[in-house]
């Protein structure tokens, strides 16, 4: 089992209130993400969950039990952090047998555990390695051993990825996305990169300053975006927005449409414009249009031979076509 | 851009630094010499010193005057007692201090350095008369209580700067890992900071060796130190440049090698924080 459930959590540090009142659950075997701006709490929040920061007000309920005032290590939660945070003294396999040790289990078990966590995260070979002499993305894999070992109730991520380049951070996101599968425990993964949230997440918690902005599965927050700031945060590239009188055309204070829901032309369509950068990615080519209505991202085919300076035309999809309210609100 | 250093700016700088190191160790060179020569030959002018024959004179005189080996153990179990008393109370504080530090945190830092501004001398007359009234006059624990209590500011302060650079994550860590306050001091601070536990230990165990104020006010013969010790061949009239000198060799040669041999640890433990 691993239900946490957030009731009227908030967080203040002195007078600053960095976490509203909040209320979340979050199901057992679920993957859920944290996304969000930098400083928008979404580390407090974690951390509030984990028990390394006092709560200011509310409750956390873990498994239907009340946590709030429970120590860290009582909660049955793992944790791996951004810097990794292993024990720099120790070898792989003392780092990975700490929690076990903490817990005073019997050595024969221990290296039972041990061993058969190291096989999981193909660490067997470098057991007796201080995490000194190992790659970034060895250490990562002693941190989830680490957390791995003592079977906990859920695991929390930290922004696990942030210090990988990033072919490794590609490979790491499948590897935690099949862990997952093969533990069925519930996961909070907090990461500021929008690309993680959608390819890993059962459900994407937004957040910006300290206030949940919208909750749902990946798709639903592409699709039906609660707000502007949503709107803008989910999706790569980045939503366009429009405000004006074309906008006022649509009955909005402002439009949004995703560069890959505009269709490019050479000869007609609905805004004429100007092709600035464009980024040929082969299977993909963005390009940079300059339009009366302001500087439009489009997605393109990779095969599509414009390039700066040319002239285009560019047709949004209405089907697809967002629209807000002056408060950034989604107007249906 | 690298500054261009010549040739001939590296052999200035090179005269120049062995100049000022020499300069600093001439009086110690000058002492052991003066300790293997007699009397009358210490007190010649400084070049026939160096022409006269070397003699252990000196050495067999204080041997037979007093008791090196007492002196020298009291300065063992002092400095060394003093220095363990003092990392047994400072390793939790700088822990408090480093990892969950108050609004008044450095402000207590502050004022606790503050005590080592002001001169010794000021609270001599109620430490001794505390002494007196408790009995610790000329006994190793007292010693080992004082100088434990004017050296824990510097300890502290020490061990302060080097558990700062530990990374709070991997305490956080232990904690989510089930270690319980205890267990996070023994199974992980302490071993990390070992660098740095042992260069404050060298440290403090140089300058309770060398405490002379305190030594010499509060001692008298059972639990002199080798401070002490030296002290008692000195005086102002008489011939006892040479026996001086053989007391002084005596007293600073164990902390002099102990130093030699740790002179990498010594000055990692006093720049570190500083330089990375």
């Amino acid at each position: 089992m691993g239900e946490i459930v957030l009731k009227g959590v908030t967080k203040r540090f002195g007078d600053v209130e960095v976490i509203p009142p909040i209320d979340l659950a979050i199901h057992d075997g679920e993957f859920v993400v944290f996304v969000g701006p930098s400083g928008c709490g979404k580390s407090t929040l974690l951390r509030l969950i984990a028990g390394l920061e006092d709560v200011s007000g509310g409750k956390i309920e873990i498994d239907g039990k009340d946590a709030t005032e429970t120590a860290p290590s009582d909660r049955g939660l793992a944790m791996v952090f951004q810097s990794y945070a292993l024990y720099p003294h120790m070898s792989v396999k003392k780092n990975i047998a700490f929690p076990l040790k903490m817990a005073k289990l019997p050595p024969a078990e221990i290296e039972a555990k041990v061993q058969a966590a190291a096989k999981v995260l193909n660490l067997s070979a470098y057991l007796d390695r201080k995490p000194g002499q190992l790659s970034g993305g060895q250490r990562q894999r002693v941190a989830i051993g680490r957390a791995i070992v003592r079977s906990p109730e859920a695991f929390l991520f930290d922004e696990p990825l942030s210090n990988l380049d990033a072919a490794l951070r590609v490979n790491m996101r499948l590897e935690i996305s099949e862990l997952h599968h093969t533990l069925k425990t519930t996961m909070i993964y907090v990461t500021h990169d929008q690309v993680e949230a959608m390819t890993m997440a059962d459900k994407i918690v937004v957040l910006q300053a300290g206030r949940i902005e919208q909750v749902g599965s990946p798709l639903e927050l592409y699709r039906t975006p609660r707000n502007r700031f949503v709107a803008g945060f989910i999706g790569s590239p980045k939503m366009n927005f429009i405000e004006g009188a074309e906008a006022a055309k649509h009955g909005a204070h402002a439009i949004g449409i995703r560069p890959e829901h505009i269709r490019i032309s050479t000869t007609e369509g609905m805004w004429k414009g100007t092709v600035g950068v464009s980024e040929h990615l082969g299977s993909d080519t963005f390009l940079h249009v300059t339009t009366e209505h302001g500087l439009l991202n489009v997605r393109a085919g990779g095969e599509v031979d414009l390039h700066h300076g040319d002239s285009v035309f560019l047709s949004p999809d209405m089907a697809q076509l967002h629209r807000f309210d002056k408060e950034g609100g989604a107007l249906k | 851009m690298a500054r261009a250093v010549t040739p001939r700016r590296k052999a200035l700088v090179t005269v120049l630094a062995w100049t000022i190191g020499l300069a600093l160790f001439f009086p110690i060179l000058w002492t052991v010499i003066l300790s293997f020569k007699t009397e009358g030959d210490a007190i010649a002018s400084p070049l026939t010193v160096l022409t006269t024959p070397f003699t252990l004179e000196s050495y067999h005189v204080v041997q037979d005057r007093s008791n090196y080996f007492l002196h020298f153990w009291n300065s063992v179990v002092i400095s060394l007692g003093s220095t363990l008393f003092a990392l047994v109370v400072a390793i939790p504080a700088a822990w408090a201090m480093a990892f969950v530090p108050g609004p008044k945190t450095k402000d207590l830092l502050m004022w606790m350095l503050s005590t080592k501004m002001m001169p010794a001398v000021g609270v001599l007359v109620p430490i001794y008369l505390l002494f007196r009234d408790l009995g610790l006059l000329d006994s190793r624990i007292g010693l080992v209580v004082v100088l434990m209590l004017m050296n824990l500011p510097i300890v502290v302060w020490m061990l302060y700067t080097y558990f700062r650079e530990i990374p709070g994550e991997i305490l956080e860590a232990a904690r989510m890992d089930g270690a319980t306050l205890k267990d996070e001091l023994i199974h992980v601070l302490t071993p990390m900071a070992v660098p740095g536990i042992a260069s404050t230990l060298l440290l403090n165990v140089i300058l309770a060796w060398n405490e002379a104020f305190w030594t010499l006010q509060l001692t008298t013969s059972k639990a002199a130190p080798l401070t002490t010790f030296i002290a008692g061949y000195s005086s102002p009239e008489g011939l006892f440049y040479a026996k001086l000198s053989a007391a002084s060799t005596l007293a600073i040669a164990p902390i002099l090698i102990l130093g030699w041999f740790s002179q990498k640890q010594l000055v990692r433990g006093l720049t570190f924080g500083a330089v990375k």
